[in-house]
């Protein structure tokens, strides 16, 4: 078994940790991830934004060279997944837009998309039963004294129909499971699928730090004494935009998960708050 | 308060369902799109107006507002709505007309934001995050805000200096070519 990786923008910049766990964890459960060769930036909210066919076309050149790696492609970031989910639902439309994309994208790379790609987001990986078995069998720490807040934000879940991650949209359970599974106890809470903002953290960062506020202190008061997060713009706005008295710690699902396996963690020094005082209380 | 001379106008709405895909003459305002937006309080028009605005031909007030641009695309409404409509697919299109009309974007911001974005995706093929921030710095003359938080993300090692290149540039040329209509 093997997987094709499209790390994303992000993942080689602000969000590195969450790049560099994800291969250490990939590299401890002996699953090899093949980086997409030469992948380029999905657009992200800026593409759709100003041109929804740029977008489309960028999604498009990723997932022909993804299609020459591995049929099943592994996505970290949820940004860059949902651009890649959005173009296969603008494809399977089979709209005259949608046919004039996939002869455009020929044109300009000289090569076809099949349509034999299945994009997952690395949660949906990581939950499914054979790996979560895998994870718990090389699991060499104990999650116990964990209070994770489990953020799932937008667009992992949204749209419902074009992204299909998980039944229930409003009450995503994935990633709460995952780490209930190895000892953690997941906070229930109100703020799983609100919005941080995302990409108007630089144009407009007092409207994030109101919708951060409102999320840190939802999970506060539910009693969390840490955020997951699998994404690298909400990790980057609940880290960075948080109010200062909160210090309430923001960590990638993918480091979590490395902590379980025992996995050492040079990237958890990255974080703009200090998540060590919260793991060592809890005996890590 | 629009005169009671407004009267619907069909091409607007007919353009918007057509370009976005999304079935804009299905509302029957029910609000629950404006209940559950997390940014509506910063809107000038709500998101369910937006709809309403679209029923009635209302461009120009829709063209010179600012939700179209602090809308964040997080689909809450996609995913409520009783109708199945996307009001960020709305908003997108809606952004597009004003950039190529040549009009000015009621958040001048937030538009420059996405412009150096796409300007760093189509120089380099991969974003290069501190770049674009500081390009974006340079284009709004806005250079004290967020400094103390760039100079703490940046003693992280959080941003990379130079930008991260892809090989095939003669495809990325083309591939945008191709999204302006140029080829």
């Amino acid at each position: 078994m093997f997987f094709g990786y499209y790390p994303g923008c992000s993942l080689h910049s602000t969000a590195a940790e969450y790049d560099a766990s994800t291969r250490a964890l990939f590299e401890a459960l002996n699953i090899p991830l093949k980086e997409i060769p030469d992948w380029n930036c999905c657009g992200a909210t800026s593409g759709h934004s100003l041109n929804t066919y740029l977008c489309h076309s960028l999604s498009l050149r990723n997932m022909v060279l993804a299609e020459g790696v591995a049929s099943h492609l592994v996505v970290p970031c949820a940004a860059c997944y949902n651009a890649l989910r959005s173009t296969q639902a603008f494809l399977k439309s089979g709209t005259k837009e949608a046919k004039k994309l996939q002869e455009d994208i020929k044109l300009s790379i000289g090569q076809e998309y099949k349509g034999m790609l299945e994009v997952h987001h690395l949660l949906e990986v990581l939950g499914t039963p054979d790996i979560l078995s895998l994870i718990k069998e090389k699991q060499k720490v104990s999650l116990a004294g964990l209070k994770p807040a489990a953020y799932y934000g937008c667009l992992l879940t949204r749209p419902p129909k074009v992204v299909n991650f998980e039944a229930d949209a409003e009450q995503p359970q994935l990633m709460d499971r995952l780490l209930k599974a190895l000892g953690a106890e997941p906070v229930s809470w109100s703020h799983k699928t609100e919005c941080c903002g995302a990409s108007l953290s630089i144009p407009a960062p007092e409207i994030v730090e109101e919708l951060v506020k409102k999320i840190v202190q939802a999970a506060v008061r539910a009693g969390a004494n840490l955020l997951v997060t699998a994404c690298p713009l909400c990790q980057t706005n609940l880290d960075s935009r948080q109010p200062e008295d909160y210090k309430l710690p923001v960590l990638y699902i993918s480091e979590i998960l490395a902590l379980a396996l025992g996995i050492s963690a040079p990237w958890l020094n990255k974080h703009l708050i200090d998540p060590s005082p919260v793991l060592k209380s809890c005996n890590f | 308060m629009q005169e009671n001379k407004v009267l619907p106008q069909p091409h607007l709405l007919s353009w918007v369902q057509e370009t976005s895909g999304q079935p804009v003459s299905r509302c029957y305002q029910c609000y629950k799109c404006t209940g559950g937006c997390p940014v509506a309080s910063f809107m000038d028009i709500l998101p369910h107006q937006i709809v309403r605005c679209l029923h009635l031909g209302l461009e120009d007030e829709l063209l010179k507002s600012k939700s179209i641009w602090l809308c964040a695309s997080c689909h809450t409404c996609k995913a409520r709505c009783p109708n199945g409509i996307d009001i960020a697919s709305i908003n997108d299109v809606l952004k597009a007309k004003v950039i190529s009309r040549g009009l000015v974007p009621a958040s001048s911001t937030i538009a420059t934001f996405h412009r150096e974005f796409l300007a760093s995706v189509e120089k380099y093929g991969r974003a290069h995050e501190l770049g674009l921030v500081m390009a974006y710095k340079w284009k709004t003359r806005d250079y004290w805000k967020d400094l103390s938080l760039g100079v703490k993300m940046f003693r992280k090692g959080k941003f990379r200096l130079w930008p991260d290149r892809i090989q095939n540039k003669e495809q990325l040329r083309s591939i945008f070519k191709r999204a302006r209509g140029e080829a």
